[in-house]
């Protein structure tokens, strides 16, 4: 999955050794589908751009666009295409379609959609197994919890958000077979007030412990309130509540922006799949937080067996929610089943959209 | 369910209706003046910004609430400028200004994303606050709470015990023959606008200050939207206003409720809910009303220049 | 001292020419006082702002991809907002256009024989299901005579997550991994593209057709005549003999089959699949669209290219001199608000008048 070969060390290298002029620069275009601002999902891309922009500072030009709507995302992508950028990240699921559209008009671009699955010569896909991070939340939460019951706070019933949620429960069952997930679908990735409004509800139906696959502060705050304890999203949300974060399931896209940037830069840029975790350094925990020091200490031992490859959130035996097995005991679920998740495992009680 | 979740329940309803009481009162006494400004949104979420911007810099909750509301009344007082000053036309310009409240919020709130502040303070009454089951409902709101359902109290008692208020819902209703008596229509309209401006601002900084206490980019989320349909779903009456985004904040919070104890629909169909439920309660209140004769101010949306 | 306005006895052609124009300058300079301040060139910002748009032959197709939605919708609006119908929820009409004609299209998706119905079903169920949508405000307001603002408004949320739950629901994609969007429709489903590149499709021609029809309808027709007399004066309205309810059911099921069609033409045209969300809020700045276009179809289509150029400028801004998207959103309003205040020259004289305002 990492591709640092002899070779690209090398052709850095010669890079380095021949001077380079401005107009030389790679130049590096990233659409974000939220605005920079968001202190989550986008947000976490453009500390990529930032990172990338300091690593190779003779290198590479970057720029951006954000708040791009998915739906009119493709004269954006183009436009980009046309102003001369050599790689273009694309990072929502809803930019699949126009970005493999620009990518047939500009061969010459390498473009990186984030979180698809089609590829074509020049476009490359990546995302990151951010489920494994929500395991290590699972195990904890069920760990601290006194009433027994964790609240979910879900944006959109797709397959990352579902593996998210298995996960979690699968990790949280691990600890305690018993314990119970509640789930609310707020069907937006950003809204403050609605966040608030669903993390009341769960804290009022005997949750003690939120956590959310949505991008703002507001359920982390709302724990805060209420003393009681959760979990924050893509980025470490500590300094909205110190009294109240556990960890947070951060996405760390700089290692993996700068590695394809090398790849463009000394010609080894190949179109392919890159989905990595913890182990790639790509899932990140926020340094855990507002726990005894025991849970803390088996916290740190989960992510370091889940880097080890020791622990799979999806080892068998899976059991799904009407009872069926999804993953027989001692196999590990395949990529493409969790890739496609649109069911839950035993223990949830929610109905999942089909 | 206990005594006590039927009051985080209703508590949580409060303070969700809260946003949508106090920027719809506003829009409400902008309307029964005769102008229809549909720019709520952009002054709310420009409140918001400014709002906490302004307190994180002062270190005070009353004077970030105090911007927020100049921040909305700022942008209305441009609206004022167009609308009300050179007649231009009220639904486009309020649009305008929803684009332009959007980039200005955005730009003074680009400094302050990722700060916190702790929440505006909740009032506390020893011995009532700790009442079992009603307690914090009453006596542990914060100061923007009591302070929307006082301006709901505060404007039906301008609006319908004042001269003030008589002259202001006759600008609205007929702003020829108001000025045919000699009254400053366009210094009323302009002035309710100011004050409609202050409300979506100051509706704005509870949502950065109180509700979810930091800023972020387009944080109303579409709350000012649902406000200036709920002057409407009110017949312009400040009553109807608190049961409407009472009725409104109240469907948000239950169809939340229901998933939280998983009945199994699709999370769509219940985050439809409180839309749907509105328009069910415009309808039945309608059918229960005689019919003819629109219930809104005649001149709304009408231009006015004193030589027509 | 008061500003007072006195009524020009007709409109001045000069003064409608002229003040969109000032409008411009005044935006553009108070734009570039505000870029010098980040450091930026304003005759820079000018360039990649306004210049370079309408110099390359790409960005003027997108500008006409952009406008067609907006000039499409806001000349429906047109009807209602002359009769002094206020519909506000054009893009939940937009969104269940989009929603009906991407169904045809994911039902036939690779079916036999002959396909060349399959595009205008698409077009007919897309305006047919806006029309359709638009009919509940209107009848209620008719019938019951509930606010068409509330209810047309309270449908858009509506709208969005009907579509939201099809494209994650019953229209997935079964090849797709379950991710939320509907299989990309087959080329007898796409608008065909007028020009090499892919970009300028045959929606463009939807709304100038739309332009047309609206300019002879709205000036020509009785139609026309009943719907201004309705919106300006019911009483004559009624006293000429034109039905207010049969004339509130037209302009909706205008606007709404408007917004129908333009749904379906963005799906078939540029999108090419069912999303989540198909609207960047095109329904809401259409309803701009209408009224900067003063409610005339030649005008409208005139504003719908000034807010596309307006929005791509924008865009090249971010890109060539990282200037923030929210500056450009505050100078896109403030542009807007500068030319609905100058429309005031086309009305009125201004006169400064010295003593207490009244």
């Amino acid at each position: 999955m990492l591709r640092t070969t002899l070779g690209a060390c090398l052709g850095a290298l010669l890079l380095l050794a021949s001077p380079t002029h401005a107009e030389d620069k790679l130049k590096v275009g990233f659409v974000y589908v939220g605005p920079v601002a968001d202190y989550g999902y986008s947000f976490q891309h453009d500390l990529s751009r930032r990172a990338l922009a300091e690593a190779l500072p003779d290198k590479v030009e970057t720029t951006y666009l954000e708040n791009v709507p998915e739906s009119d995302s493709e004269r954006a992508i183009e436009k980009l295409a046309r102003s001369g950028m050599g790689l273009i990240f694309t990072t929502s699921f809803g930019f699949m379609e126009p970005t493999l559209k620009v990518a047939r008009k500009f061969p010459k671009v390498k473009f990186e959609h984030a979180t698809g699955y089609k590829r074509a010569a020049n476009v490359s896909t990546y995302s990151a197994r951010f489920y494994e991070g929500r395991y290590v939340c699972g195990k904890i939460a069920a760990t601290l919890t006194k009433t027994g019951t964790i609240g979910y706070i879900a944006s959109f019933p797709i397959p990352e958000v579902v593996s998210g949620i298995n996960a979690f429960m699968l990790g949280a069952q691990s600890v305690n077979p018993n314990v119970k997930l509640k789930i609310v679908w707020v069907n937006t990735w950003f809204d403050p007030g609605k966040e608030a409004e669903a993390a009341k509800a769960l804290l009022a139906q005997g949750a003690d412990i939120l956590a959310q696959h949505t991008d703002s502060a507001a359920p982390l705050q709302e724990a805060e309130k209420q003393g009681k304890l959760a979990f924050g999203q893509s980025s470490d949300q500590y300094r909205f509540a110190p009294k109240a974060q556990l960890t947070a399931v951060v996405d760390d896209w700089s290692g993996y922006v700068i590695r394809e940037t090398k790849a463009v830069l000394d010609g080894s840029w190949q179109s392919h799949d890159t989905w990595g975790g913890i182990k790639d350094g790509m899932v990140v925990l926020a340094p855990f937080t507002n726990m005894p020091a025991d849970v803390k200490a088996m916290a740190e031992d989960t992510v370091k067996a889940i880097a080890a490859g020791k622990v799979n959130p999806f080892a068998g035996p899976v059991t799904k929610q009407d009872g069926s097995v999804a993953v027989k005991a001692g196999e590990i679920a395949p990529d493409p089943m969790i890739l496609g998740m649109n069911w839950y495992v035993k223990g949830i009680d929610d109905t999942l959209p089909q | 369910m206990s005594l006590d979740m039927i009051q985080m329940v209703l508590v949580t309803v409060l303070t969700a209706a809260t946003p949508l009481i106090i920027a719809a009162l506003g829009e409400l006494v902008v309307e029964r003046a005769g102008v229809l400004n549909l720019g709520v949104e952009g002054m709310m979420v420009c409140g918001a910004a400014l709002g906490f911007a302004a307190a994180v810099e002062t270190n005070s909750t009353l004077l970030g609430a105090l911007a927020g509301a100049g921040a909305g009344m700022g942008l209305a007082a441009v609206f004022g400028l167009l609308t009300v000053g050179l007649a231009a036309n009220q639904v486009a310009s309020g649009l305008a200004l929803t684009i332009l409240g959007l980039g200005l919020s955005g730009l003074v709130g680009a400094g302050y994303v990722g700060q916190k502040r702790e929440p505006a303070p909740h009032l506390y009454v020893p011995g009532l606050s700790d009442l079992p089951g009603i307690g914090r409902l009453f006596f542990g709101q914060d100061a923007f709470v009591y302070a929307g359902l006082g301006l709901a109290a505060g404007i039906a008692w301008f609006l319908w015990r004042t001269r003030a208020g008589l002259i202001l819902r006759a600008v609205g209703d007929d702003h020829a023959a108001t000025h045919a008596l000699g009254l400053p229509v366009r210094g009323v309209r302009f002035f309710a606008v100011l004050f409609g401006g202050a409300c979506a601002g100051l509706a704005g900084s509870y949502l950065s200050l109180a509700y979810t206490p930091f800023w972020a980019p387009a944080m109303t989320a579409g709350r000012g939207w649902i406000a200036l349909a709920l002057v409407v779903f009110a017949s312009w009456r400040p009553g109807r206003v608190v049961a409407g985004a009472t009725l409104f904040g109240g469907a948000t919070v239950l169809q939340l409720h229901a998933q939280a104890a998983s009945i199994g629909l699709p999370g769509q169909l219940l985050s439809a809910l409180p839309y749907v439920a509105t328009i069910l309660a415009l309808v039945l209140l309608s059918l229960g009303r005689r019919r003819g004769g629109s219930l809104a101010p005649a001149a709304l949306g009408r231009d006015f220049t004193p030589h027509r | 001292m008061r500003l007072d306005l006195v009524p020009r006895a007709r409109r001045s052609p000069l003064a409608e020419a002229l003040s969109p124009v000032l409008a411009f300058v005044t935006a553009v300079l108070i734009g570039g006082v505000a870029v010098s301040l980040l450091g930026v060139s304003p005759g820079a910002a000018f360039a990649v702002y306004f210049v370079t748009p309408l110099s390359e032959l790409w960005s003027l197709q997108e500008i006409a991809v952009k406008a067609a939605p907006l000039a499409l919708i806001a000349t429906g609006l047109a009807f209602c907002y002359r009769a002094n119908l206020w519909n506000i929820g054009a893009e939940g009409q937009f969104v269940v256009g989009g929603l009906a004609g991407g169904w045809v299209a994911v039902a036939t998706q690779g079916s036999a024989g002959s396909t060349a119905w399959i595009l205008p079903a698409m077009l007919l169920a897309g305006t047919l299901a806006g029309i359709a949508y638009a009919m509940i405000p209107a009848l209620l307001r008719v019938q019951l005579d509930v606010s068409e603002i509330l209810t047309s408004l309270m449908l858009v949320y509506v709208a969005e997550l009907l579509l939201d739950y099809m494209a994650r629901g019953p229209l997935r994609d079964p090849a797709a991994f379950n991710f939320p969007q509907s299989v990309a429709f087959d080329a007898a489903a796409r608008l065909p593209y007028l020009m090499e590149g892919e970009t300028l499709h045959a929606g463009v021609l939807l709304a100038l057709a739309a332009t047309v029809i609206a300019t002879l309808v709205l000036g020509r027709s009785l139609f026309g005549f009943a719907t201004r007399v309705v919106g300006e004066s019911p009483r004559a309205a009624r006293f000429a003999g034109f039905s207010e309810v049969r004339l509130t059911l037209a302009a909706f099921a205008i606007s709404g089959g408007a917004a129908g069609l333009a749904g379906v033409a963005e799906v078939a045209g540029r999108i090419g699949q069912l999303q989540p969300t198909i609207s960047p809020g095109y329904g809401f700045t259409a309803i701009i669209v209408a009224f900067l276009g003063r409610l005339s179809p030649l005008g409208i289509l005139a504003a719908a290219l000034v807010i596309a150029i307006t929005t791509i400028g924008g865009e090249a801004a971010q890109i060539d001199l990282r200037l923030p998207l929210d500056l450009t959103r505050a100078f896109q309003g403030l542009l807007l608000c500068l030319v609905l205040g100058a429309d005031v020259l086309t009305r009125f004289r201004i006169r400064l008048v010295s003593g207490a305002a009244r």
